[in-house]
């Protein structure tokens, strides 16, 4: 069936369809599979604000750094992280300064570093999509519980639908989404419709893998083409092509616990600006765990020419930023899309071939 | 970021944790967010159990794209 799939989308001679992935994991794995190369001409994958690492405004970065100098503290966070410019340095620049910056793989290994240096007090970085955002509410759970008073989150949470709101709301031209598939694992499908219903735009929920994404990218490219069809038949415009991990509702259990801990509020994009009520922030109950996560606002580039803003808008491809590939890359990042091993301009730079 | 890798419950650790075999590399993940038995397959994000894992996604795949063939 997937060749049938991939046939249809090399063959396609419709009108032209312009699909935005708001996933930084689908724009690796879209980058990595090479599929680009063999799509109709007629169909545009473009890449989104989907890299919350990329995302995250530079008076965030600041912050950490600020806090990882202060005596008796340490920062606790992803590697993406450590990569990403501040107004004047990235976190691992500032450990030249003797900022303390420890990279972990998962939230929860900071419990036991806590628990070994009651001396220290560690803030984890805490960025994230809807995927990370209930892993960090496990994590609070586990602080509560153990009574551990030296563990805060500096957070940079943020939330999908209102940027894509802002998105189409800015007149984007875009014909269908690429839904993002491990958020939605959290979410369930039905957290878009308000979105393709005010837009009558197609939403489709997508795996990683390359034959998942053959399947959902045609499943797309179907639904735009029979929009008008579907629309009048009443159907809504949000499929899920993920259906091994993605089910309608979500996983309620995470989405309760994200309720209970967090209340949205407004957040700055890097780059793109404050969207109202776009971010996640710990309610006023829970402030003990908060390191001062609100109002981190300032978001400076560290090279004016840098149009990592526009990328991120789908508005431009990565090769038509000035900057890309040539004093941009992996090695010297100029903005943050060049940063994340997730952002679009890092994964067109190592997949320039394809 | 949001990556997240499927694996097979292999034991439970206690009632927080378990242990989740991906190929052959065992690793500790918390089960706060899913209930989970041993030989469960699951996605983990971030250190953390987020969903466990269907089957049947190609049959339900088809039947999705039949009921958008027939308009």
């Amino acid at each position: 069936m997937i060749e049938q799939y991939m046939e249809y989308l090399k063959q396609y001679d419709g009108p032209s369809i312009t699909l935005m992935e708001v996933c930084g994991s689908h724009t690796a794995a879209i980058a990595k599979s090479g599929i680009r190369s063999v799509l109709s001409p007629k169909i545009k994958l473009v890449s989104g604000p989907g890299c919350p690492v990329c995302v995250s405004p530079s008076g965030y970065v600041d912050q950490l750094i600020h806090l990882a100098l202060e005596e008796g503290v340490t920062i606790t966070t992803f590697g993406d992280l450590l990569r990403i410019p501040g107004s004047r340095m990235t976190l691992n620049e500032s450990k030249g300064l003797g900022a303390k910056v420890e990279m972990v793989y998962s939230p929860m290994d900071v419990i036991r570093l806590a628990k070994e240096n009651p001396q220290v007090r560690y803030v984890f970085g805490a960025v994230g999509f809807e995927t990370t955002i209930p892993v960090y509410t496990v994590l609070l759970d586990a602080i509560r519980e153990e009574k551990l008073t030296n563990l805060q989150l500096l957070t940079a949470l943020k939330c999908m639908p209102p940027v894509i709101d802002w998105l189409c709301e800015g007149g984007a031209k875009l014909d269908g989404f690429i839904a993002p598939g491990h958020v939605s694992v959290i979410t369930g499908s039905s957290y878009y419709i308000p979105l393709a219903q005010k837009y009558r735009i197609p939403f489709g929920i997508t795996g990683f893998n390359p034959k998942e994404l053959v399947a959902g990218i045609y499943g797309i490219v179907r639904m735009c083409e029979k929009k008008e069809e579907l629309l009048s038949a009443g159907k809504v415009l949000v499929k899920n092509f993920y259906t091994s991990v993605v089910t309608e509702q979500g996983n309620t259990r995470a989405l309760e616990k994200m309720e209970t801990y967090f209340e949205p509020g407004p957040a700055v994009w890097r780059g793109m600006g404050n969207i109202p009520g776009s971010g996640l922030y710990l309610k006023p109950e829970f402030s003990l765990y908060d390191a001062g996560s609100r109002g981190l606002d300032d978001d400076q580039k560290i090279n004016k020419a840098c149009r990592c803003d526009q990328v991120l808008m789908g508005k431009i491809a990565s090769k038509e930023c000035p900057l890309f590939g040539k004093v941009c890359t992996p090695l010297s990042p100029q903005g943050a899309c060049m940063v994340s091993s997730e952002g679009s301009c890092y994964q067109n730079y190592l997949n320039r071939d394809n | 970021m949001c990556v997240a890798l499927p694996g097979k419950v292999t034991e439970l650790i206690d009632d927080k944790y378990a242990s989740v075999d991906f190929n052959g590399n065992i690793v500790k993940a918390a089960t706060g967010l899913v209930e989970v038995k041993p030989g469960d397959r699951v996605l983990v994000h971030a250190g953390c159990i987020i969903q466990t894992v269907s089957q049947d996604e190609a049959d339900e795949l088809e039947d999705l794209f039949k009921e958008l063939d027939a308009f």
